[in-house]
Parts: structure tokens; sequence; C-alpha cells
């Protein structure tokens, strides 16, 4: 049963308020006619008596008090979804953006979905290979995982999402593989070189887009996460995919929540954040993971902005608390050339001892990240000291690890946007770079270890 | 059962405000809409009633009934607790998973305890014998670790006049007094007790008993004693979870709860697949027949994770009744506080600091006021422990968050997580500078009495090395390593050697992961035995340089790694040490 109102009595921002309702559900989607027949979606954010406060997901402009109409449609936001969405395109709402991109539904899905209960879930353990070192060797990816690019603007976090996704498998195994891709108020640039890149390798077959661009609607992108991962969920569990989400730029996102909390008069959090904004997120990153006895399963990698690099904002700070592991880039990297620029030290895959070793990746590989990140460490503390004091106050050993750190960042750190390392590659290049110590400095590898691979690989 | 029914006339959030709610008292439960939801009262206005809604309340609407139970929010206490894993309003995710899938749907009612699994009986107590509140009646054998003891529910006494031997269900009948007015009281295995209201006892202890852990840091430095709180502040990544999951493992308590308050739901996978395989290190069992968990992700509804504190440290306080010392997790606080924020927000209450209700500060001293030794109520002298041990996870790591300065004023253990250690990849990546424990002088005699003599000089002994290395640590900054003494720069490799060799502790290396104290005792010895020697040959003329670059060193790396029926291999570096520095001083 569909009810129609005509007239609102007030318009604040991106939301409206509407008077004199019946039987108006909390969540419920709306259908707001404009004056000149344009339509627009609304969800209903509070139901106080016989009002209802609505937000406009395409921004209030064009409404006005007395023509414009509301139709409350009984139900909550919904997305049909299918496996013909492989290849298609949509907007950030979840509607086609073409003819072509219609599809005849499997199912009604809420965007919103449940939340798998943690008994149900299966703990993330597999190896992607994604074949950039930073990631397989030092902060290992697994099937099911959470795990942020923290970013900086202007720095090549779309290259390194273009690249993972182009290029990640699962060792020995033949199974589908698809790519959900949300973008969020990022630009037409942007957005067209994902579509690009994914139409040059094909991977545009087995990849669904969701586009709200930087001139969409800015509060459409509250939904396009959801609609994301509610396609994303279906092809996974339903249809027992390996499916990769994209989330780009998570930033935006939450600039939209900010003002829809702002124009309801909400008391701000940090930085005029509304205090929910970590449970908002984690409804979002949460939905990523593997369940008991299905095949499919959801990997996430969402990307964000940190305003003025700052790790402490609350985006990037509530994005840490809920994901697992984040990877940095750095801004003095890009600068050097060294792409894509991993801040190897800050970064952390929280999954990655349950994804490496033996019948995973190598035996070896849980002590060479040890080694490598150690001898990292003590370098990158060394090029400091040689700063302050010059490189003559450096002991030789501290000038091995200085050398070690500038050859580690040129060779290991540094790859082609098309360099597709497999895992042994990753794990060699590593034992090489090694070399250059004697056997004794490296105290943080087994003796066996040692014997077999340092320098004869 | 269901008496009136309101009318919603609001629905904000996680918020119901509804009318027509005469009758119905604060903090009772209530069912909302015919989708049943189940809500919490948490203000009343006249007849109009505000209401926390457990479950997701999207496609509610004004009109809607609310029907009252006039019972508060309560746990159901009895044999089939342990093992269980629980959402913050106590119904069992394994059942709701069994029942409706992998995601959890809305409406769903189960029992907390399996009402059709019997358990066999072992009666205490014979006909004619008197009995008054929380008094053993008998007990059930949950798991191989644990002895359910049977209770007289609290305000009930009287005399035995019936009592059962054999297999019965949670609800049967085991127990029949009669009371002073002469009426019978049937007595079955389950208690119900409101979450809000602490379980009573009959005195607190003073904390005199220490907890270890098997983690060193603590143990040595920062210690908690039964019955003692503590709080665990980090930014994200610097290992709070794996703190509290290492001290649900091997802390000495004999029923860990563990709340997953707002947390990530693999962590709780993790626990529950970790858990049955790993084996307690003092009975061989698997630690998950001691653990019950409450696991109220950050994705499930708000409301419920507000509750899931008070679900899981009611849970706790049961079994501390009984006699256990229990020792309860709770990860994360600040998000049960933020769950507290959302909802005070939305009943447009006057927000104090940072959009924190007032009465913030208030909820956190009355949570951490429920632990303690305490005498148990019971005719026999019985004494049980609850130790609570809170993660807090303050924005940006940023210490004068109000969560963290409020949890400080009432807790006497900090264990203080810095970013810059984590990022070194120092774990546990607790601060030796900023953190501290207040029971040290409690529990100084059961230690001194139980492990060693010296044990508390040895600990300000290296303690005083580390200060020093921080201090001295200025100066070579500023002017470079060859500018100190050899005495400092042998501050500087001990110090090095309790930082990387005693105080880092791998959580996932098989042997590592748990050090027994008096391992942790004889590691930390065998540091301050080189300390004295490498000041003695100082002295002699040895070369700084020459010490620093000692074999020996590789041996005391590798105490850790010392299983623990090999320790007394740790005495023998002693006699290494000796050897070696003889050596350096013939080739002088
Ligand atoms: N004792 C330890 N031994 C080895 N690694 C550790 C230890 N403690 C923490 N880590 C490492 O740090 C990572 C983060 O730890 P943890 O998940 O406990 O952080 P947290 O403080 O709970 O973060 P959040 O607030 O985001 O939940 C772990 O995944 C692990 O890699
Ligand atoms: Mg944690």
């Amino acid at each position: 049963m569909i009810k129609e109102y005509k007239g609102l009595v007030n318009i604040m921002g991106p939301l409206i308020l509407v008077e004199g309702v019946s039987g108006v559900k909390y969540e419920e989607l709306v259908e707001i006619e404009l004056p000149d027949k344009s339509k627009k979606n609304g969800k209903v954010l509070e139901v106080n008596g016989n009002k209802a406060l609505v937000q406009v997901f395409e921004g209030t402009t064009g409404i006005d008090i007395e023509r414009t109409k509301t139709r409350f449609l009984g139900h909550g936001i919904h997305i049909g979804v299918s496996k013909d969405m492989l290849g298609k395109v949509y907007n950030g709402f979840g509607k086609p953006k073409s003819e072509k991109d219609k599809i005849i539904p499997e199912e009604n899905l809420d965007i919103n979905g449940a939340p798998i209960n943690p008994y149900a879930r299966n703990y993330p353990n597999e190896f992607i290979q994604t074949g950039i070192s930073t990631i397989d060797g030092l902060n290992t990816l697994v099937r099911g995982q959470k795990l942020p690019i923290f970013s900086g603007s202007g720095l090549p976090h779309n290259k390194m999402a273009a690249q993972i996704a182009r290029q990640s498998t699962v060792l020995g195994k033949d199974e589908q593989f698809a790519v959900v891709f949300g973008a969020m108020g990022i630009t037409f640039e942007e957005a067209q070189f994902f579509i690009d890149d994914f139409k040059k390798t094909g991977a545009i077959t087995r990849s669904v887009l969701f586009l709200n661009l930087a001139d969409d609607p800015a509060i459409e992108r509250i939904a396009t996460p959801r609609v994301a991962l509610t396609s994303a969920e279906f092809l996974a569990f339903k249809h027992d995919m390996h499916v990769l989400v994209i989330l780009t730029d998570m930033t935006n996102y939450c600039e939209a929540l900010r003002e829809i909390s702002a124009a309801r008069k909400e008391v701000p959090g940090r930085r005029g954040y509304p205090g929910y904004l970590y449970t908002d997120l984690s409804t979002i990153y949460e939905r990523a993971g593997r369940i008991k006895g299905k095949k499919g399963s959801i990997t996430l990698i969402p990307i964000l902005t940190m305003p003025e690099d700052d790790k402490t904002h609350p985006i990037p700070d509530l994005t840490g608390y809920i994901t697992e592991g984040q990877i940095i880039l750095s801004r003095s990297l890009n600068r050097k050339k060294i792409l894509p620029p991993v801040d190897i030290l800050p970064s952390l895959s929280r999954l990655k001892d349950k994804g490496i070793g033996k019948g995973k990746t190598r035996e070896d590989h849980a002590d060479l990240f040890n080694q490598l990140y150690a001898s990292y460490a003590r370098g990158k503390e060394a090029e400091e000291l040689a700063v302050i004091l010059g490189e003559s106050a450096l002991t030789d050993m501290d000038k091995v690890y200085l050398k070690f750190a500038q050859d580690f960042e040129l060779e290991y750190i540094s790859q082609g946007d098309y360099e597709n390392r497999t895992i042994e590659q990753t794990l060699n290049l590593g034992w090489r770079l090694l070399s250059i110590f004697p056997k004794e400095e490296l105290k943080r590898i087994r003796d066996e270890n040692i014997e077999k691979y340092y320098k004869k690989v | 059962m269901e008496k009136k029914t309101g009318r919603i006339i609001k629905v904000a959030g996680p918020l119901v405000v509804a009318n027509n709610m005469l009758g119905s008292k604060m903090y009772d439960v209530v069912f909302v809409s015919d989708m049943k939801l189940m809500g919490e009262i948490i203000e009343l206005n006249e007849d109009t009633a505000y209401i926390q809604v457990y479950e997701e309340t999207s496609g509610i609407g004004v009109g809607e009934p609310v029907y009252q139970t006039g019972y508060p929010l309560s746990v159901e206490l009895g044999p089939g607790l342990i093992e269980s894993i629980y959402d913050g309003t106590q119904r069992p995710l394994d059942k709701i998973y069994s029942q409706v899938g992998d995601f959890i749907t809305r409406g769903i009612q189960t029992n907390a305890l399996d009402r059709n699994k019997t358990w066999k009986f072992i009666p205490i107590v014979k006909k004619g014998d008197k009995v008054s509140e929380g008094d053993k009646l008998g007990y059930v054998q949950e798991t191989s670790l644990i002895k359910h003891y049977i209770m007289v529910p609290p305000y009930l006494s009287g005399e035995v006049i019936d009592i059962k031997s054999g297999d019965f269900k949670v609800d049967d009948v085991v127990a029949v007094l009669k009371d002073k007015d002469n009426k019978n009281l049937e007595i079955n295995m389950m208690q119900k007790w409101p979450v809000r209201k602490p379980r009573p006892y009959l005195e607190k202890l003073p904390p005199i008993l220490p907890m270890f852990t098997g983690q060193r840091v603590i143990d040595m430095f920062f210690p908690i004693s039964k019955g003692g709180t503590a709080c665990v502040p980090g930014p994200f990544g610097s290992g709070k979870t794996v703190i509290q999951h290492q001290l649900s493992k091997w802390a000495d308590a004999e029923v860990i709860v563990y709340i997953g308050c707002g947390e990530r739901g693999n962590e709780m996978t993790d626990v529950l697949i970790e858990f049955p395989e790993l084996v307690d290190p003092k009975s061989g069992e698997p630690l998950m027949k001691r653990t019950v968990l409450v696991a109220n992700t950050s994705n499930m509804p708000v409301a419920a994770r507000e509750a899931s504190v008070y679900t899981g440290i009611t849970i706790a306080e049961y079994f501390r009744d009984m006699g256990y010392s229990v020792a309860l997790m709770a990860d994360s606080t600040s998000r049960w506080a933020e769950a507290m924020r959302e909802i005070s927000g939305r009943l447009e209450e006057m927000p104090g600091e940072e959009g924190y209700p007032a009465y913030l500060a208030a909820k956190i001293a009355s949570f951490y006021e429920r632990a303690g030794r305490v005498k148990c109520l019971a005719s026999e002298e019985r004494e049980g422990a609850l130790t609570v041990i809170g993660a807090v996870s303050p924005p940006g790591g940023d210490l004068s968050d109000p969560v963290v300065q409020a949890t400080l004023r009432v807790v006497k253990v900090f264990w203080s997580l810095e970013a810059q250690l984590a990022y070194r990849r120092h774990f546990p990546a607790i601060s030796w500078l900023n953190s501290y424990s207040l029971y040290i002088d409690n529990i100084k005699e059961y230690i001194i009495k139980n492990v060693s003599e010296n044990y508390f000089e040895l600990q300000n002994k290296s303690m005083r090395i580390l200060e020093e290395e921080a201090e001295l640590e200025e100066i070579v900054r500023l002017v470079g390593i060859d500018a100190l003494s050899g005495n400092d720069r042998l501050i500087l490799l001990v110090a090095k050697m309790i930082r990387e060799d005693f105080l880092h502790q791998n959580a996932f290396h098989e042997i590592d992961t748990y050090s027994r104290i008096d391992k942790q005792y004889k590691m930390i010895n065998v540091i301050q035995y080189f300390y004295t020697k490498g000041k003695e040959y100082l002295q002699k003329g040895i070369n700084i340089v020459d010490i620093e670059n000692m074999r020996v060193r590789d041996r005391v790396a590798r105490m850790k790694y010392t299983p623990i029926e090999n320790i007394e291999n740790i005495e023998s570096i002693k006699k290494e040490i000796d050897d070696e520095f003889d050596e350096l001083l013939k080739k002088l």
C-alpha cells in the first residue's frame, strides 16, 4: 500500500520534513516527485508522531514546499541482483547507467544486509597473490580480509588498487573470481582509469561497477558502498565467487555522512563527524569475510585519502580500528619515484600470519619477513642518524644497513605497474637483498632456513 | 505473560518512544512491534517510555504496538554457560545459526540455556539440612574443568525437604526447601538475574593474591591481583586484543568471560577456533572448557552492545559466587561508551565531554566496582574473585579521551600501549615508563613467599636500568654513543637485553607465548647477573666493546625459547657468563 502526500513543512540541506503522514516506517524508501515531475529518492531518518524526516539522496535542489509530492513505498532500499550484473555499470544508488546495463533480477535485496553471525564465520587464511612484493611479502592479504589503503591526495592509490584487481590470484586454484567496484565522489578521470584498465585486461567482464562521481549527488554516496556490498554478498555467498570489493574514496563517503549529521543538528564528534561514524563504518567493513560451508568470499580494499596526511584524523583512525591492518602510502617514497610507494614500517596486515608459511607460501616466509622488516627499520634509523651526525658517525655495520635500506627501496618496494611477481620471485628477491649481510647478522632467521636459502637463491 | 500494550509514537534509530506505557518500570524489557524486537526502557515520563531496542529498527513505524513484560533485562544462569557464545543480550549465537543461518535476522527468540539438555546433578546436602542463600545444594560436572555448583538463589533459605540426584534439565526441580513461613520453595538448576544489578556477596577482601598471566612485562613489572581491575588503552593495532586473548589463554583464573564489545567478528571466530585446540598449562584440558564468550560485534545492533558488558559481568559474578577465581575481558569498553553516547544523543540529553553523557564516568566506575576478591554469599567460608580487564580505544590513541580518563580514575593497573613500540614491532607494546600497577604492595608478601625473596629487588633494579636508558638515549641522540663512559654503555646494553630478551614476548611463538613465573624470575635473574659481572669486569679493565660482542648474549637472547621442562638450563647461563668474562680477562 503506497501512500502519497503533497507538500512539505521544511527543507534543510539534504533533508525534508513531511507532516500529516501515517504508517510511515523508519528507513523506508521514499519517492519524491518534484514540481517538474522529475523524481528523487529518499530514506526515512526518523518518524515522530505524524512527521517524517527524510534524507534525499540526490540533494534537495528543485524541491519546493507546496507542490513536491512524497510517496512512501513500504519497503527499505533494495537492489535487484543477478549474476548478469557482471560486466555492467550502475550509478551510486544501484540504478543501471544505461539500457544495456539492465538485468532481470534473481533477487531483490535490502542494501543494509544483516550482520554475519560471528559463529558462522570462517577464519580468513588463504593467501592471495597480488603480484606486488610489498603486499605479498610483507603485508600478506588473505581471502575474506578487509585491508584498507591509507593514501593522500595525489598519491597513486588508484594505480595500486587497479594492479591488485588485475593480478590477484589464489595459488594453485582456478576459481570464480569477481571484482565489485564502488566509486564515491571520485573524478570522472579516476573512474575512467579503472574502467579502461578493466577493459584492457578483460577484467571488465567479471566486474560490477557502481559509480558515484564527483559531480553526482553527494548524499547518494551513502548508499554506494551498501549497494556494492549487497551485490558482492550475493555473488560470493549465492554464486560461490571470490569477490574483491574496492571502495574508493571512503573519505568522500564520510563527508556525506557528516553533511547529514550537521543538517540534523546532531551533537558532533571529533572534527564534526558524527559520534556514530565508527558504527556506521563497521556496518560496511564487517561485511567482508568468509562463511562456514560457503565456497565464496568477500575481500575488501577500501581506499581513503587522509586529510592532511594525518593518520589520526577520524576517518583513517576509525577505519584502522575496524579493519584488519592497513597499507599506508608514503609521500616521500612517491617523490623519490619509488612506486607503489608503500610505507613499510607503519603498514601491517594483521592476518598475514594465517596466510603464510609452508603449504601456503613457503616455509621461510615468516622468518624472511621479520628479518627484512627489522633490517629495513634499522637501515632507516641509520639513514636518519646520518642526516643528523653525518655518514661518518655511522658504524661500519650501520653503513651496510643504510645500503640495504636503499637497495630495498629501489628493488623490492619499487615495482612496475604491470610487473606481476610470483611469491617465489618476491621471496627470492628478499633473500638476494639480505645477502649483503654476513650470516650472523640475520638473527631473526632460523638456522635451517639460512642453510637452505642464504646466498643460494 | 504479556501485559498492557503501548503504542509507538517515534522511531529514531535504536531509540523508540511509546505512550500508553503506564505500569512499566525503568529497565523493564519490552517487545517492540509484532516483529517482537527486544528492547529495554531507559526513561519514563508519565505514560511515555523511551526504549532502547536491541535489534535493528528499520521498518518499524508510529502506531505499532509495544508489549510489556514487567521484568528487567536478565540473564539465565546455570549449567550450559561454559563454552557458549552469546550475543549482547545472551542469545546463543550457535542456536541462532542453526535456526536462521549465516546472517542474524530479527525477532529471533531463543533460551540462553538449552532446555532439552540433561545434566547429571550430584547432591551435596541432605534432607533436613538448613541452607541459606548462596549455599551449595549440589553440583553438575559441566566441563572437565568446571564443577558447576547449584546454589540456593539469593534471598532464599530454609530446610531441605527434598533433594534429588541424577539426570535433570536446567528447569527441573532438584531441591525443595521449606522456608520460615512453612512455604515450599522449589529450586531448579537455573537462576535469573537482572544484569544491571550486581550480585550480592558478604564482603570485599583485600587483593593480596597475584593473578599471574604468563606475560613477562605484566607479571614482573605491572602485575594484577586476583579481583583487581586493569585497563589497556592504546591506538589501533597496538595490541589490545592480543593481550586480552593472551590473558584469556594463560591467566591463572578458573573461569574466563570474554566480551567482544563492538569489535571484529573474525576475532571471535579466532577464539572459537583456537581455544578448543589450546591446552591449559595446569590441567592439560582445552582452554575452551573454562571459557564463556559474549560477542556483540561492531556491526551488530548498538543497544545490545551497551548491554553486552552487563551480560558478561553478571555471568562472571555468578561463577565468582561459586568460589571461583574469574577473569573478565572487555574488548573494547570504548565501544560500550560510544553506544551509551549514541543512545544519549537520541534521547537529546545534555552532552558532556566529546558528546558523551554526563553519567559516563559513573557508569564506568560502577562497572569496575563489580570486580573484587570477595567473601561469597554462603554460610560456609567461601572466597571468590572477579578480575576485570578492559581495553580502551581512544581516538588517535590520545589518552586525554574521556573514556580513558574516567577509567584511569577507577582501575588500579594501567598497561599503556604505545604506538611507537608497536610500530617498532616491540610486543607487547606496553610502555615500561608510563604503565603502573598499584597492587604491588598488596601482593608483595605472597610473591616473596612463593616465588623469591629478591623478586622485587630484581624488579626495581631492572626498572631503574630502563629509566636510565631513557635518559642516556637523549645524550646519545645529541652527541653519539662514543661520548658515553663504559658504565653507561653497559647500562644501555643491559637495558637492551631487558627489552629484547625479556620484555619482548611473541604471542604467536609456541613456547614464548606463555612464561611461567619461575621461568620469568630465572630470566631476569640471569640478565641482572650479567650486569653485575659486567660492572665488575669493566673495573678490571675489559673493554665495553668486547662485552657488547660477547657470545653469551646469544644464549641470553634464546632463554625465552626454553621449554618449561628445561628451565634449569637458564641457570647454567650464569656459568657461561663467568667463563666468557674470564676468557676476556685472560686475553687482556
Ligand atoms: N604479543 C604480540 N606478539 C606478536 N604480535 C603481536 C603481539 N601483540 C600484537 N601483535 C601484532 O599487532 C597486531 C595488532 O594487535 P591487536 O589486534 O591486538 O591490536 P588492537 O590494539 O586490538 O587494535 P584495534 O584497536 O584495532 O582492535 C596483531 O595482529 C599482531 O600482528
Ligand atoms: Mg582489538
